[in-house]
């Protein structure tokens, strides 16, 4: 019963009370105006409608009763004549559409919104709608959100339609592409990449360039979804368009990753050298990506895995060929065994020709990281990590997959369908993968027919002399079921097992020959196609089955199967002699009441019988020939014709009459039953080429493997190599040129990017243009710096060496850490001057180098994290010498630097994490996320009590915020928690409760500590959500004895985290972010903090921002002197918002300063400037 | 990838379009027609068709038709499980998937689908997601909208894309701190004429309902993990931990959910809990049959099996049934020609039968295959594997939740060949 016939059994008041709750039936909405404003023009609508509305109530409740909806069709019908001019039913139409306009143009939004939710309404019906664009259009820069949205669906399906209207919202568009929210960004462009509009390519080129670029990755994400899109409408942009993939491909975040590759597919599937820098990095970032990308992603790289890398089972193939094809795969153990064994022997046998196998790395990678995705609710993922193992993995592993690919049988009946397809085809190549589920395969009588049929296949399949007596005792069952296209497939599956397995053929033969007396024809029918195939391989030991089907003649009425004995009889007419002419006879009684394909085969059997008992037959021949000659089909006709010329000698007769009994009577080799699933598997698996068993449009195919392997070198991130001659060029370019410590901070820029290289070798890399163009002073500054380290530091000394050294000391040692890592050469050099730990340090790192880079490293790297400290009193006494052999060394290894010689590289970044699975949580939280951790000057540290020992009763606890990423939650500010037991007795059970926040804040408690014996310390970390305010999180802090009431509030400069960006991107920013989001304050420097480390290095310390690198800017990149007065900048974002954070410091003379703060967030702003005040003035 | 997607009803009306791409006229539909006339049976459409022009992937669910048309190579599971999404959602959103209701809320499902693709390509999948953007209709808000002219529209951005837990959605808030645990097992198993086992094996999946303020962080933990032999997990799931610890460590989803599906190891026997007496045989000459069935307790761990039910699929030539039952009520379904049974509960004292006789079609042959037993029971608070949750902890969040494990073991596909 549909709501309208509901609607008309109630009382006029209850309908106008339902109607309101039930809005959006279109026939309602029409009662619905005395809650809107009664005015004049809505009364005329409210009558005008009326007709209408019954017209609407007659034809739904037609659909209700179960008539068909013929009522819908027949509108449907008249609509698509042309928008309501025709047919009487439709003269109310036009006025309808009256209505809606001047309600569309009408300033109430409610009107609006309902005059949007009828046309959206229609356009979801299918009706035409398309003359109320103008009408609509207008409404597209409408306040309310909703109608704003309804908009955008009306203009994405007829905006191509109607061009030229549409051009008339785009400026709304490009409005919304500049606001400072991302998600109204994000939208705005996908609606104008929706607008299927000719004109506005550029526009939308431009667009998508430039939202490629966007900071935030949700935009980003939009932008790739824009570009196939793009692409469809203008195929020539696709220049243009590889250029923008290639930055999106670049892309560290998940969000990003799987729309860029689907966009690579749609435009550039032929570009897979695209892929070489990323392919790391999309290997580890796939568990991460949504399930949608997921798949795409997986598709993707199976074909470009096809192509580079070896086939990893070029030696079972070599075998394969040999050892014939009856091979079984895993059958048994002992099976197995002799696999094993042939393995060797032709592995010997190869071995000449061949060197051993060796999987490359990266093609281990690829297998290892999408293994766990067999565990994905989502069957296109888990089929698609299927397909890639069965096409890329080595034998023995491919047997991973059935179990997922088994489970997914449960599924939807379509989703079987599919998977069951695919097993299919898996099945004739790896039968032994999918043996111990022989019994998943069994068939329900419950099952739908497409699938019991597939089912059968896979049994069929599956079949060997071990499993045949289970599968037939299977098959048994089946031959009795009441559904006969599924035992008419099981009469041909067990006609296949017969064949492929000669010890049960007679089994096979003498069922088959019992199901002849089955009364149902069709069984019977084909039974007897069956067994004449089985007979021809054996028809001599077989004279009584054919006897007995010879008499089946009388009975069976299927024209295939009559003609199935017949051409037996002639076939074998000399081991049933006597039979043979009897049965010609009784079929030229009833020739003429054959079909034609029985008809053919009675002129078959007499032109045998003719030519081997001609005695007999000869008469019977002639008559059927006669028969035939007259027939009405011609091609019953011609045979007649052909063949009386050929056997019956004549004194015309030709030359081939000599031949006629060779001719007829050669022997036949025996038909070979086979899969229709044979040979799909060069399609690749899981696609809809593979289920149609035919090219689909826009089908990659998969590639052979290569002979040999390419460079696997392709896929190093070629960012050392970069560095190499460019920072060589810019050496010889500018050769004294700035202040050296140009900054500690540029220092810590290029720490940045060596540490975005290693990164990259891990996988997931910094390749894009920008970052690379970003970076590329800071390497050469690094260069420079060196140099002229000494010069700087000797001017300064006096006054700047007590607060310089140790920040550059502490970062100094940091660097030299992670170069260490990427530059074993070095050591021998810096060993000389460097204490043990630190060469320790160094073979440790070169030890996880040789590792294959994997989640495990991270140990070493742990490792490697704690000896820097030991390494750091080294480094202090040093000092001196240190910073100039390092200046020698650095330009030495800029120099001799080779990009790693091994694919593997370990990450270094141990700062991030405990394993890369960590590691790439922290990726896909957003691209800042990667930054903090060289930034952050550890010895900075400062710490605030939380708890006095003396309070404490001898526990004192302090705090600071470490400024790494919490790995649980991105949104938290990780506090690092020290405790120390002062006093004489054990503390017990040490941990958080009773925690009292402000609303919408939030803590992860740190692990209870279970013991902490007395004079002992411990550490723990915790994560707050301070929703980037600097309210305190109160909490009990509980000894198993007592509790402590406790509150930790953040600095200001603790609830961020840094960011990272250009120059340019910093000014864009900051042009969005005036006004009331700028404050600005004059100061004058303190004396001591006037150069620039000193700067960079109070403003990091009092808030967790980064520096952006002054490289593209004219100040600092003008040949010396140095600019008199730089600006410096500093980026960040909130941690709970990702709010911006721009700080600037623009030095002016005498000290003097200006600091600008820009910031979303006020509140943080005026609190960040008054910190950053404080820091500098002091 | 997704052009175009048609609902369809079973009568063959298109009731709703949308495009994602240029527009596909509806006329792409006749193919699927003229299958769908051919396969008689709806389950039997082949999913995936070809046309000259495009490739058709519907699914059938609900009564409904879902077409999609696609026009160039696309996995096509991908597309099935997203047209199974979007069933889910409707599900989700309406509390049933059916033509009455999406015609009923028009508007939401178009921009339900606006929302879940963009170009073809899945963009919001995530219930928690969407729902932020675009709330779900209920009978009051439906009121106060039209009062106030308020929308179905969320005002608030949905922040859900950008964070990392996309399937949560943020400040969640409940005063009632509650997380409950459905183990819900089916039998999945062929017993043959003789009451052998043929095939059996358990499918289990875990349905939580989690209503909790905040991000919690959340593990389960079982007794008896190794059971598990195949499984899988909803994204929130950590599976390093899994792999290492055998617990589900993950922050759930706000609402309901299925956190894992599983199977258990195929070494264990499965208990079969019923065990089933059946003789049903038609006369060769006479147009009659015979049928006689009894079920009674096999291995049921000392819990009652409740629930019972028999359907029988009879030949098409039994015309009417004349039976009687000892327990239960007993239908025959002239048309379709299916017998169920309604048993109830077992009483192992008293065990049910069903017996007497069938009339058949004069003439007709007799029957070479009987019909098979499809038995479909209920066991609470047992999941038959013996698996068990032991604890579930609660990090990140300061409050005690109230914690709900509930057992059930159902049948499956449990089939008695006869």
């Amino acid at each position: 019963m549909t709501t309208m016939q509901r609607l008309l059994q109630l009382p006029v008041n209850a309908v106008n009370m339902v109607k309101t709750v039930q809005s959006q039936v279109q026939g309602q909405e029409e009662a619905k105006s005395p809650v809107l404003t009664p005015d004049g023009a809505q009364q005329t609508w409210y009558n005008a409608l009326q007709p209408d509305e019954l017209r609407h109530l007659r034809s739904s409740s037609g659909t209700g009763g179960g008539g068909g909806g013929s009522g819908d069709q027949e509108e449907r019908a008249t609509l698509e004549e042309g928008g309501g001019g025709g047919g009487g039913s439709f003269q109310t139409q036009p006025l309808r559409h009256d209505d809606l306009k001047e309600m569309l143009d009408s300033n109430k939004d409610s009107l609006k919104l309902e005059a949007m939710k009828r046309i959206v309404a229609m356009i979801a019906r299918g009706k035409n709608a398309s003359d109320l664009f103008p009408a609509v259009v207008k409404n597209v820069a409408c306040k309310n959100i909703e109608v704003k949205k309804l908009v955008y669906v009306y203009l994405v399906r007829y905006a191509e339609e109607q061009q030229d209207l549409a051009l008339l919202s785009i400026s709304t568009f490009q409005r919304g592409l500049k606001d400072p929210n991302q998600l109204i960004r994000a939208s705005a462009l996908r609606v104008l990449s929706s607008i299927r509009v000719t004109i506005i390519v550029p526009i939308m080129m431009l667009a998508i360039k430039e939202a490629a670029s966007d900071m935030s990755p949700y935009v980003r994400k939009t932008a790739a979804h824009a570009i196939p899109k793009l692409y469809s409408l203008d195929p020539e942009q696709k220049d243009q368009l590889i250029e923008v993939i290639e930055k999106l491909l670049a892309d560290k975040t998940t969000l990003v990753a799987g729309s860029v590759v689907m966009a690579f597919e749609e435009v550039c599937p032929e570009r897979i050298d695209l892929i070489h820098k990323n392919y790391r990095k999309l290997c580890n970032l796939l568990i991460d990506v949504e399930e949608w990308g997921q798949v795409v992603i997986i598709n993707m790289l199976t074909r470009y895995a096809r192509t580079q890398f070896l086939n990893p089972n070029i030696n079972e193939s070599l075998l394969e060929e040999g050892g014939g094809g009856d091979k079984k795969f895993y059958a048994s153990d002992e099976d197995e065994d002799e696999d094993e064994e042939k393995d060797k022997k032709a592995e010997a046998v190869t071995m000449a020709k061949r060197k051993p196998y060796v999987m490359d790395p990266d093609h281990r990678l690829l297998l290892r990281n999408t293994k766990p995705l067999l565990q994905s609710r989502n069957a296109a993922v888990v089929m698609a990590v299927a397909q890639l193992y069965f096409h890329l993995a080595p034998k023995a592993e491919v047997g991973v997959i059935a179990k997922a690919l088994v489970r997914l049988l449960r599924s939807h009946s379509e989703v079987q369908y599919v998977v069951l397809q695919n097993v299919a085809t898996m099945t004739i190549k790896r039968r032994g993968m999918f043996e111990p589920y022989l019994k998943s395969f069994y068939i329900r009588s419950t099952d739908p027919t497409q699938i019991k049929i597939l089912k059968l296949e896979v049994l069929t399949n599956l079949a060997n002399e071990t499993n045949i007596s289970t599968i037939l005792r299977e098959f048994q069952t089946y031959i009795k079921s009441m559904d006969k296209d599924f035992v008419a497939a099981t009469i041909q599956a067990i006609g296949r097992c017969a064949t492929n397995i000669g010890e049960v053929r007679d089994t096979c033969l003498n069922g088959l020959v019992q199901l002849l007396s089955n009364r149902d024809e069709l069984v019977v029918a084909e039974s007897v196609v069956v067994i004449k195939k089985l007979l021809q391989m054996q028809p001599e030991k077989h004279s009584d089955i054919i006897k007995h089907m010879a008499k089946l003649t009388d009975n069976i009425q299927v024209p295939m199967a009559r003609a199935s004995i017949l051409w037996l009889i002639g076939e074998y007419c000399e081991h049933v002699p006597k039979i043979a002419p009897d049965v010609l006879r009784k079929m030229a009684k009833s020739f003429t009441n054959e079909e034609d394909i029985v008809k053919l085969q009675i002129i078959n059997l007499a032109a045998k019988l003719y030519l081997t008992n001609s005695k007999q037959t000869k008469l019977l021949t002639q008559y059927v020939l006669n028969l035939a000659k007259y027939d009405q089909n011609y091609d019953i006709r011609d045979r007649a014709r052909f063949i009386r010329q050929l056997i019956v000698p004549t004194e015309k007769s030709g030359a081939l009459s000599k031949y006629a009994k060779k001719l007829f009577l050669a022997l036949k080799p025996a038909p070979v039953l086979e899969s229709p699933f044979k040979d799909r598997d060069h399609f690749q698996l899981g696609s809809l080429s593979h289920l149609l068993n035919a090219k689909a449009g826009g089908y990659q195919e998969l590639p052979d493997w290569p002979e040999a392997a390419p460079d696997p070198s392709v896929r190093n991130v070629e960012v050392p190599e970069w560095t190499k001659c460019s920072s060589r060029e810019k050496r010889k370019e500018k050769k004294v040129e700035k202040p050296f410590y140009s900054d500690s901070e540029g220092e810590s820029g290029a720490t940045e990017s060596a540490d975005s290289e290693s990164d990259s070798a891990s996988g997931s890399e910094s390749g894009s243009e920008d970052s690379r163009s970003g970076s590329e002073s800071d390497e050469s500054k690094e260069a420079s710096e060196s140099e002229e380290e000494e010069e700087e530091d000797l001017k300064t000394k006096k006054n700047k060496e007590k607060p310089l050294k140790k920040p550059v000391q502490e970062s100094e040692s940091e660097q030299s850490s992670e170069e260490e890592v990427r530059k074993p050469e070095r050591k021998s050099k810096q060993s000389k001057s460097d204490s043990e730990s630190e060469s320790e340090s160094e073979s440790e790192s070169e030890s996880s180098e040789s590792e294959s880079e994997d989640s495990e490293d991270s140990e070493p790297e742990l490792k490697k994290k704690k000896k820097g400290a030991p390494s750091k009193p080294a480094f202090k006494a040093t000092k001196k010498d240190n910073k100039k052999e390092k200046k020698e060394m650095s330009l030495l290894d800029l120099d001799d630097f080779e990009p790693a010689p091994s694919p593997q590289v370990t990450p270094v970044n141990s700062f991030l994490s405990n394993s890369l699975v960590t590691d790439l949580e922290g990726l896909s939280l957003s691209d800042s996320a990667l930054m903090p951790a060289t930034i952050a000057p550890s010895s900075a540290l400062k710490s605030y009590e939380l708890l006095h020992r003396i309070t404490g009763e001898g526990l004192s606890v302090e705090y600071c915020f470490s400024r790494q990423p919490f790995i649980t939650d991105a949104n938290m500010v990780a506090v690092q928690v020290h405790f120390t037991n002062n006093s004489t007795s054990d503390t017990k059970s040490l941990h958080m409760e009773d925690v009292k926040l402000q609303s919408g804040m939030r803590v992860k408690e740190f692990p209870e500590i279970e013991l902490l014996p007395a004079g002992e310390t411990a550490t723990a970390v915790m994560g707050i959500d301070f929703c980037d305010s600097t309210q305190t999180a109160n909490f009990q802090l509980c000894t198993h004895t007592r509790k402590f009431f406790v509150s930790i509030q953040p600095p200001v400069g603790e609830l961020m985290r840094p960011f990272f960006m250009t120059e340019n991107e910093f000014k864009k920013e900051q042009g969005q972010l005036m006004g009331m989001n700028e404050i600005t304050e004059k100061l004058i420097l303190d004396v001591k903090c006037r150069n620039e480390h000193a700067i960079v290095q109070k403003v990091t310390t009092a808030a967790n921002l980064s520096r952006v690198p002054c490289g593209s800017d004219k100040e600092c990149s003008t040949p010396p002197p140095p600019p008199k007065y730089p600006v410096y900048r500093f980026a960040g974002r909130t941690v709970t918002s990702s709010s911006l954070v721009l700080v600037t410091v623009a030095t002016k003379d005498q000290g003097a300063a200006q600091l600008t703060v820009n910031c979303e967030k006020m509140v943080i702003g005026t609190m960040l400037v008054k910190d950053i005040l404080l820091a500098l003035t002091q | 990838m997704i052009d175009s997607l048609f609902l369809i009803n079973h009568s063959g009306d298109i009731f709703l379009e949308k495009h994602w791409k240029s527009v596909i006229s509806r006329s792409v539909c006749d193919y699927f027609f003229e299958a769908k006339e051919k396969a008689v049976d709806p389950e039997n459409v082949a999913p995936v068709l070809q046309t000259p022009h495009h490739y058709l992937i519907s699914i059938y669910r609900d009564k409904i038709f879902f077409l999609s048309a696609i026009q160039t190579e696309v996995p096509p599971l991908f597309v099935i499980e997203f047209l199974h999404r979007v069933g889910d959602t409707f599900l989700d959103y309406f509390g049933e998937c059916s033509e009455t209701v999406i015609k009923d809320n028009v508007v939401i499902v178009y921009e339900l689908l606006e929302e879940m693709l963009d170009n073809g390509f899945p963009l919001a999948t995530e219930s928690n997601v969407l729902k932020e953007m675009i709330k779900p209709p209920n009978i009051l808000r439906s009121v106060v909208n039209t009062l106030t002219g308020g929308s179905n529209v969320g005002n608030t951005l949905p922040t859900g894309q950008l964070s990392n837990v996309p399937w949560r959605r943020a400040g969640v808030k409940y005063t009632n701190n509650e997380a409950y645990f459905d183990v819900i097992e089916e039998i999945d198993a062929i017993l043959d004429k003789s009451g052998t086992t043929v095939f059996a094996e358990i499918q289990g999946v875990i349905e939580a309902c989690v209503r909790l303020t905040g991000m919690p962080d959340l593990t389960l933990s079982f007794m008896n993990p190794r059971l598990l032999d195949d499984v899988s997990f909803h994204p929130c799931v950590r599976f390093k931990r899994w792999e290492s610890e055998r617990v589900l460590s993950f922050i759930p989803p706000d609402g309901n959910f299925t956190l894992m599906s599983y199977q258990v190891s195929s070494q264990n026997l499965v208990a079969i809990p019923v065990y089933v007496k059946q003789n049903i045989s038609f006369l060769e000459a006479g147009s009659c049959g015979r049928l006689d069935i009894t079920i009674g307790p096999k291995q049921t761990m000392g819990k009652t099996v409740e629930g019972l039910m028999v359907t029988v699929h009879m030949p098409k030539a039994v015309l009417t049934v004349n039976l009687t039952a000892t327990q239960g009520t007993h239908t025959y379904d002239l048309a379709t020609k299916v017998l169920v049974w309604d048993i109830g509960k077992l009483n192992p004292q008293k065990l049910p039968n069903l017996r007497g006789s069938l009339s058949m079609q004069p003439g007709a042959p007799k029957p070479e295959e009987n019909p098979s037993l499809n038995i479909d029971l209920k066991i609470q608070q047992l999941a038959i594997s013996g698996l068990k949750v032991s604890r579930l902890d609660m990090y990140g969040e300061k409050y005690k939740p109230f914690k709900g494990v509930k057992y059930l073991t159902k049948a499956g596909k449990f089939q008695v060949r006869t």
